[in-house]
């Protein structure tokens, strides 16, 4: 601290030595951490931009409302604060295992650099399962007139406005007898989907509850796009910490730092593996929060 | 050089003993952990408001803006006690933080621009307001609304 330096009477700018008391490799980290963060804080922003350019933005907590092995069940917010509490339990982790590099400490090095891989490799499976999840998941969707299942994709969007009952029923007649069937199933499991192709339009229609289904009309598209855009770069950051971090134990596994002298290695790791984390914060706040 | 135990450009060390570190990281990490629970209990609060028969906007835009606030106080302790940053000499710190103010402009321009261009497109391009404004809530399903047919948007 500066006023630690002052007390010692270091003469930081003579020369011969670091004037940031830092080695030049960890300083270099923070720059590019810097420029990383406009990066993400660009992406972050130019998804702001759009999203105040339009009246309808679809509500995160009717899209993000699944939850592995829990089926059709409405669960806002559960996944993504499992999401979240992993991240930080890993940075948290990684703040031991840089602790341990200060202290020398080669097991204590390796087995918090093995939990921090854990960490991330769990948060990378959630969000494989929660990309699969929104990609594979069609919702029925008012399409020109007509009911559709789509999925959420980077060009379509089944999270608009929800269709009331007059629109609605008028577009359960222009529907296809494969969607009718589809959407029958859906609330008569019991019946197979061949039994239903096999009605008339109208008995299918009449076996719904229109009051009860929502379906909604088309979202803005731009949502898909920043979406997996954002997550899947910040996604990209985190797999890259975790080869990262492999690169860094088996390192550290091979003896490269003690034969140095010094873990500062694991320290660099160590930032670029909080940044992950500083990113999921901001990321977690702006999709799913707001 | 070489034989120096740490990077010859260091000058000093940050010692901190174990007790010190351990008790640091355990608080922050609550810390950490408690507010997300907090941001958490706000956006289910969030949800509930919407869900709700009568939503009240400005009481969103206000949970919202709590938990922007508490993201940036986690922000704060995620860089300055895990990323050490608030260990570093002031002058480092500085080339860091001052770069990162324009954030503040960046922000605040980028936003006012995606409102402006929302309210010049509903001046002056009708059928986006009407084929995009949200509906009123609920009650008014009996009432049998012409759904203007979505062409190509």
């Amino acid at each position: 601290m500066a006023t630690t330096a002052t007390a010692q009477q270091t003469k930081w700018w003579s020369g011969g030595k670091s004037p940031f008391n830092m080695e030049y490799g960890k300083l270099m980290m923070w720059y590019f951490l810097m420029s990383d963060a406009f990066t993400f804080g660009a992406f972050l922003i130019s998804y702001g931009t759009i999203r105040f350019s339009q009246n309808f933005w679809p509500d995160p907590n009717v899209v993000f409302n699944a939850v592995p092995g829990l089926g059709h069940n409405d669960l806002p917010l559960v996944f993504v604060s499992i999401m979240t509490f992993i991240l930080i339990i890993s940075s948290v982790t990684m703040v031991l295992a840089v602790h341990a590099g200060h202290k020398g400490d080669k097991q204590g090095v390796i087995k918090w650099l093995a939990w921090t891989i854990v960490g991330g490799i769990a948060f990378l499976s959630c969000q494989a399962w929660e990309w699969h999840h929104l990609i594979t998941g069609v919702h029925p969707t008012l399409i020109d007139g007509k009911i559709e299942f789509i999925g959420q994709t980077t060009t379509h969007n089944p999270w608009g406005q929800l269709v009331d009952g007059a629109a609605l029923t008028e577009a359960l007649n222009n529907s296809s007898q494969h969607t009718l069937a589809t959407l029958v199933h859906e609330h008569h499991a019991n019946m197979s989907h061949a039994d239903l192709m096999g009605k008339s339009k109208e008995e299918l229609i009449g076996m719904l509850n229109i009051a009860e289904m929502h379906i909604r009309e088309k979202g803005p598209v731009a949502f898909g796009g920043y979406f997996y855009g954002i997550t899947g770069f910040h996604g990209f950051h985190v797999f890259s910490g975790v080869i990262i971090n492999i690169v860094m134990l088996i390192m550290a596994q091979k003896n490269v730092f003690q034969q140095r002298g010094h873990y500062l290695m694991i320290e660099k790791a160590g930032l670029y593996w909080h940044f992950v984390d500083l990113v999921w914060v901001f990321v977690f706040l702006c999709f799913y929060l707001i | 050089m070489e034989h120096q135990a740490i990077s010859s450009e260091i000058t000093f060390e940050h010692h901190t003993d174990d007790a010190t570190f351990r008790k640091k990281v355990v608080r922050t990490t609550i810390l950490l952990t408690v507010i997300t629970i907090i941001e958490l209990i706000l956006g289910v609060g969030i949800y509930l408001i919407h869900k709700g028969p009568d939503p009240n906007a400005m009481l969103v835009l206000f949970f919202k803006g709590l938990v922007c606030i508490l993201t940036l106080a986690k922000a704060y302790y995620i860089v300055s006690v895990f990323m050490h940053l608030g260990d570093e000499i002031r002058n480092m710190i500085m080339t860091i933080v001052v770069p990162l103010l324009l954030f503040i402009w960046f922000i605040i321009a980028f936003i006012v621009d995606g409102n402006s261009y929302k309210n010049l497109r509903n001046t002056y391009d009708k059928h986006f307001q009407e084929t995009t404004t949200p509906k009123p809530h609920h009650g008014a399903e009996k009432a049998p609304v012409a759904e203007p047919q979505p062409g190509k948007q």
